[in-house]
């Protein structure tokens, strides 16, 4: 990074770790006795506490969503583009929590985390989380940082899984949400990805069921496989030809079966670099609550009646392009919504960007969430700030 | 200052309705019946600054093309239903009329009166497609693909057996001006009118099975 920070930046931020006694219990039937969540917060809460807004991340986010840890970081948090002063989500206006979700590998308990029971690493052991789950120590947090009720809680992919919970979960705490591309629940074209996803890690040697950690080893090979799947359905066909057409990396073909296509070098680089960097126990968890969210599950399958505890504002935004959670997922939501008369509004946002382009700054999306966060802002008379 | 046809039909709709708005704009009707009279609903808009608009207001918009149906809606689930100059643009009008008489037993519709006497001196007289305040386009570039008058539009409701319970003109600047209340075909620039179901209400539930 920059030796000078970028205006509209929330500049340098340092995580904070909240630690929990209270036990949580959890879906799956177990319990967490104590835990840690570690979260950043971006802009200041005001003396009412009704300019909070909580980010809730995907699959690889973790609490790290805007600003710089330090000088020399290459690259500013996950969400960069759309929190920071005059930015989308406006922190001269709202105060902004993100944390990192439970089970996750960045601060947060979970596999990587001594369980206090063994004095060993939780490792496989660590308890499946779901997204109800999550929003559970969610609210913790909230409470621990004194905010009663969100101005807004906001999220993309499985983010927005966690913002569809929170409107079922704690309907009185959330004053809007704003769910992006996601979807209220996996296809089984999803859930198969996800599958194929884990069967890579666990296959790898490496694995050793998931005590890799005890064995002094990291089944890179398979969490990179993992990636690199997962990279193709978060990028369109489109994005990706653009990108990369049929360019080689040399002049001629090797009829060998090393690297040749500009593809094969990308996506080997961006599974290589994950591979390092990333929990496989986590992944694995994190694929998990994905194929596990069903709010409409327990109405056999109307979302409409699952959906009427929700009592807040939604804006829902989908992008184009994206077939992993494609617009008609989004749709289906909306419509759901609609039946059910609650307040909703429904964006699809021309993107070529494939999934990943809710990461991405677009002057139409900007416009749609910046637009609806203004009017939050104004009913809370926050504008002057 | 709302539209002139907008203020008409704002005084249409009873308090506290349940209201569909097609082809909302920048949501100025579905605010005001919000603020001043409990109307609760959605809008529909495909253009990207009327919903940005409607966001920024809170007014709840729906990304939705009108050629594709209104499927999404339950039968009955609003009390009103409202398209402000949206009827001219669409692939299949009759359609549509169906639709919305599916979803609401009541509907508010305004289209420009293609038989309004100014565009009969550009076609009648001048011998070129009429151009005026309220059809700004050429003809090759026009939205509006299905233009009608003030009689046909009567006729199609007869035919259809809807019942015609209010019907205005707006006219611009001299809104509500004698010639315009007799010959509303010839002095009305902008066609104003309150259906609902007649004997045709089975047959709109049939015809949504065609969309």
């Amino acid at each position: 990074m920059p030796t000078m920070l970028p205006a509209d930046s929330v500049g340098l931020v340092t995580p904070q770790t909240a630690h929990f006694d209270e036990p949580l219990a959890l879906a799956c039937g177990k319990t967490l006795e104590a835990y840690d969540l570690v979260y950043e917060t971006y802009g200041e809460l005001n003396a009412e506490r009704s300019n909070a807004v909580l980010i809730c991340h995907a699959l690889s986010g973790n609490h790290h969503a805007a600003g710089y840890h330090g000088k020399d970081d290459a690259k500013p948090g996950w969400w960069d583009a759309h929190i920071g002063p005059g930015k989308t989500i406006d922190t001269r206006r709202f105060f902004v929590i993100a944390l990192n979700n439970l089970g996750g590998c960045h601060g947060s308990t979970g596999p990587c985390s001594t369980n206090p029971a063994t004095g060993r690493p939780w490792g496989p052991t660590f308890p499946l989380m779901t997204v109800s789950d999550w929003v559970s120590s969610q609210a913790r947090l909230a409470d621990r940082l004194g905010i009663e009720r969100f101005a807004a809680v906001v999220g993309g992919s499985l983010g927005g899984m966690q913002v569809l919970q929170w409107t079922l979960s704690y309907p009185e705490r959330i004053a809007n949400a704003v769910v992006i591309a996601a979807t209220s629940r996996l296809s089984a074209q999803n859930i198969a990805f996800n599958e194929v996803a884990r069967q890579a890690i666990r296959s790898d040697p490496d694995f050793h069921d998931g005590w890799y950690g005890e064995h002094d080893t990291l089944p890179k090979r398979g969490l990179k496989l993992a990636r690199m799947v997962g990279h193709i359905t978060y990028l369109s066909e489109h994005s990706m030809g653009a990108k990369f057409g049929r360019d080689l990396r040399s002049d001629a073909l090797n009829f060998g079966y090393d690297v040749e296509f500009q593809v094969e070098s990308y996506l080997r680089y961006q599974g290589d670099m994950f591979s390092t960097v990333f929990d496989a126990n986590t992944y694995l968890l994190m694929t998990k609550a994905l194929d596990y969210f069903d709010p409409a599950g327990a109405w056999d399958g109307d979302l409409a009646a699952a959906l009427a505890p929700a009592n807040c504002p939604f804006l829902v935004v989908s992008f184009s392009t994206d077939w992993r959670f494609a617009p008609a997922r989004s749709r289906e939501l909306v419509n759901a919504l609609i039946r059910a008369g609650k307040p909703v509004s429904y964006v699809e946002i021309d993107s070529p960007h494939g999934h990943d382009a809710f990461l991405l700054p677009d002057p139409r999306y900007q416009a749609v969430f910046g637009g609806f966060m203004k009017r939050i802002a104004r009913e809370r008379n926050l504008e002057g700030r | 200052m709302m539209r002139a046809d907008l203020a008409l039909i704002y005084g249409w709709v009873p308090e506290g309705a349940r209201v569909l708005d097609l082809a909302c704009g920048d949501g100025t009707l579905l605010e005001a019946l919000a603020r001043d009279r409990k109307v609760s609903g959605y809008g529909l808009e495909i253009d990207p600054d009327g919903i940005t608009a409607c966001l920024e207001k809170g007014v709840n918009v729906i990304e939705q093309d009108l050629n594709r149906g209104l499927a999404n809606f339950d039968d009955d689930a609003y009390d009103m239903i409202i398209m402000t100059q949206a009827l001219q643009a669409l692939r299949r009008p009759d359609l549509m009329l169906d639709e919305m008489l599916r979803v609401a037993s009541e509907g508010i519709i305004t289209f420009p009166n293609f038989a309004y006497w100014r565009h009969r001196v550009h076609l009648g007289i001048r011998g070129y497609m009429p151009v005026s305040k309220s059809l700004p386009h050429a003809w090759y570039d026009t939205p509006n693909i299905h233009l009608s008058t003030f009689n046909d539009f009567e006729h199609l409701c007869r035919q259809k057996g809807l019942i015609i319970s209010d019907r205005a003109v707006g006219n611009g600047d001299h809104e509500g001006h004698w010639s315009s209340r007799w010959w509303p075909n010839l002095f009305g620039e902008t066609a104003i009118f309150r259906i609902s179901r007649g004997q045709g209400h089975e047959q709109a539930r049939y015809r949504r099975e065609l969309l």
